[in-house]
Parts: structure tokens; sequence; C-alpha cells
């Protein structure tokens, strides 16, 4: 009898063999080689093009958040299952000869283990918004920042990552002109991942929000349209993943930080956000594992300059 | 439970739980409950806090933004969850 691959195992074992990725022993976690970081820069860079008359305002954070800000921003309350505090040993020297021998012992030293003041980022997004507290210019304000981003979902497939880099924008000025900017974005973001030879579409989409009241959550913001993805078929044509995330936030962030307009009302904000290492595995799986082999409209796309230069 | 005392208990759940702008206790049966402030993760907790109070539990079918949206259609959902109770 023979078994079907699992095309989520099949695509990680290609990717791997290729040197694309590198397995790092805990599953979402891996290190990625030249030629995909070499993609996702160039990638990245049409992401500047696309995005370079809108004047953004460029910010970049490091890979943690101050935990106040997950605490006020409601995150808990949606996603308690994606989230990871950074804890740390404050104790003495008794303390740490515990906790050593509980390592080299192979036990549990959590209890030596205290949270800090910081949490991985959740969202790229999430440390802008307090930035943003105070009145908005007449105009609004538009921000552009690639970061690191942890969500504690292991999983074998290689496109639902632990920890992953999202070039991200976020809008935060009067509903109907964050709205339109956004509806902008959903246009641009479907012609660039189609020009790219992806089969791109959008839909209304939810965020995984946990349990019961998370059913409650995901029917409001379906019946809302708050949130937009744009997938692509990657390991199945029946469940393309989502490559670009598009969600209007409303009133929530204004309210939570004070973010106001000129004429003294709540900021809304929406945020779009491009998964990186999944448009880069999405351009691997649909076109193979060697750029020099992709069509030459995709391959000069990426690598426009010098289309005869080699790309691995 | 007769309908003012189901509302009025209904009330008392909304001002522990939906941070509303305005007063629970002063609410109109058909006032939009969103639009008096209440946002979508109060409106989980008014939920659970319903499923305490009157022990029952939503089905998914319930669990929108129109029932509750108001007072009326709160009531009009507890009734059928504890009708025959």
């Amino acid at each position: 009898m023979t078994t079907m691959p699992d095309p989520r195992q099949a695509l990680y074992d290609e990717l791997v063999s290729y040197g694309h990725i590198i397995p790092a022993g805990v599953p979402g976690i891996f290190g990625r080689g030249a030629v995909f970081e070499d993609v996702l820069r160039r990638f990245d860079g049409l992401l500047s093009t696309v995005a370079e008359k809108d004047g953004a305002e460029s910010m970049l954070f490091p890979p943690v958040l101050d935990r106040k800000v997950l605490e006020k921003s409601e995150y808990l309350d949606s996603f308690p299952h994606l989230a990871g505090a950074v804890f740390s040993f404050f104790g003495g020297e008794s303390h740490a000869g515990e906790l050593r021998a509980a390592v080299h012992e192979g036990r549990p030293w959590d209890p030596w283990q205290k949270m800090t003041d910081v949490v991985l980022t959740p969202a790229a997004c999430y440390p802008v918004y307090p930035s943003l507290a105070g009145v908005l210019p007449e105009q609004g304000r538009l921000i552009d920042m690639q970061n690191w981003v942890f969500r504690h979902e292991p999983s074998a497939e290689p496109t639902r990552m632990q920890a992953f880099r999202v070039r991200e924008f976020v809008r935060a000025a009067t509903a109907d002109v964050v709205v339109e900017w956004r509806d902008a974005w959903l246009e641009r973001g479907l012609a660039l991942l189609s020009s790219l030879g992806l089969q791109a579409r959008s839909n209304v989409a939810t965020d995984p929000f946990f349990g019961r009241g998370g059913r409650m959550l995901a029917r409001s913001q379906r019946e809302q349209k708050l949130k937009f993805e744009i997938e692509v078929p990657v390991l199945a044509e029946s469940e393309p993943t989502a490559l670009c995330s598009f969600n209007y936030h409303q009133d929530h962030f204004g309210r939570i930080f004070g973010i106001r307009t000129p004429a003294g009302v709540v900021a809304e904000t929406a945020c779009l956000g491009f998964g990186l290492e999944r448009c880069v595995i999405a351009l691997f799986k649909t076109h193979g594992m060697v750029p020099a082999d992709w069509p030459r409209p995709v391959f000069e796309k990426l690598w426009p300059r010098a289309p005869e230069a080699k790309a691995s | 439970m007769v309908t003012r005392a189901m509302n009025d208990a209904i009330r008392a759940i909304l001002r522990d739980h939906a941070r509303l702008s305005v007063d629970a206790l002063s609410l109109a049966d058909d006032t939009d409950l969103f639009k008096a402030g209440m946002s979508s993760h109060a409106s989980v907790n008014v939920m659970l806090a319903l499923e305490g109070k009157f022990e029952v539990e939503f089905p998914d079918r319930m669990m929108t933004r129109d029932v509750f949206g108001s007072i009326e259609h709160i009531r009009g959902a507890l009734e059928e969850l504890t009708k025959g109770a």
C-alpha cells in the first residue's frame, strides 16, 4: 500500500534540500539560506517601490515589545494562545545553583524564572500605536516598518512559522481616509503578487481568536468585513495560504492609546502586512526551487538590472 | 422570569461588563449597544456574564452583533434559551 506524501512535509523537505531553509530543532523555527534571503530582500524592495510615493515614515523596532502595550491592546483577550512573554532570572547565588542543577538534571527550570517587562512582538504594528498618541496632523500618519513577530503555533507546515518577518504599513487618520487607503493597497497587493505569477485573490477573513468568545469576535469581524487577506495556493488549491493581511481596527487602538484627529475625535487605524517568508515560499513552490529557472518576467521583476547575472 | 425583571438583570450585566459611554441603567430596550460604546471584546464579556447569570449557553448561531445589539434582542435570545426550563 502506498501513502500520499504529506504536502507540508514534502515542501519543507524540498526547501531544506536546496538550502533555502535550515532546520533549527523546533517546529516553525528555521534558518534562512542565502538564496532565500536574496529573494526576500528583493521582494521587500518591490514593496518599497510600490510604496515609494506615499511618503511613509519608516520605523524600526526590536522583536520585543513593552509588556504593558500588549496588556493594554487587549491582545491577551483575543489571542492568549499565540502570545509569548519573556521570562528571566532575578535570583541570587543559591537560586542560580538550583537552576543550574535543574537544567543539568533535565528537570523543569521555570520555577526560577519570572516574567520580565517585555514580550515577543505579536504583530509587526504593535510597537507603533503608542508612538502615535496625541493629535495627528491634518492628513493623518502613515508608518512603514519591517519587524520580526512571534506566534506560539508550532507546526510542521513551512508556511506556518513561530517567528517570521512582516513588512507592514499602518495608517492612522479619519475612518474614510483609512478605509480608502486599505482598499487601494488591496488592489496594489493583488497586482504585485499577480505580476510575480502567483494566483492571488482576496477574501474576507477572520483572525484566529481563542475559544468560544473568540468565535463571537470572529463572527463580528466577518460581519463588519474588518479583515481581508490575499491568498495564494501554496500547499493545496482548496486551502490557499494568506500572504498578505489587511486589518481595519476602527477606533480600537485610537481609543486605547489616545490617538486623535485634529477635529478632536478618536482616530481610526488600519494596518496591512506582507508575510515575507510566506511570499518567498509561495514563489519557490509555484516556480521551482531555482530562481534562475523561473519564468523570465518573474525573474526579471526581482533581478531587473542584471537579468543575466547568476541568481544562485 | 417576567420581561421587566429580565431587562433589569440584563441592564445590570451591561453596567458591569459592557463598558458603555452612557449609564446602562437608563438605556432604552431598543438602544443600539454598539453605538452606545460597547466594543466587540466587551460584548464577549457580556455574553459570558449572561451565560453565568441565566445558566444558559449561547449557540454559535446566536453569537452575532444583532443578538447582542440591544436589550430587547438579548432578552429574545435568553427567552428562547430558557423556554421550558
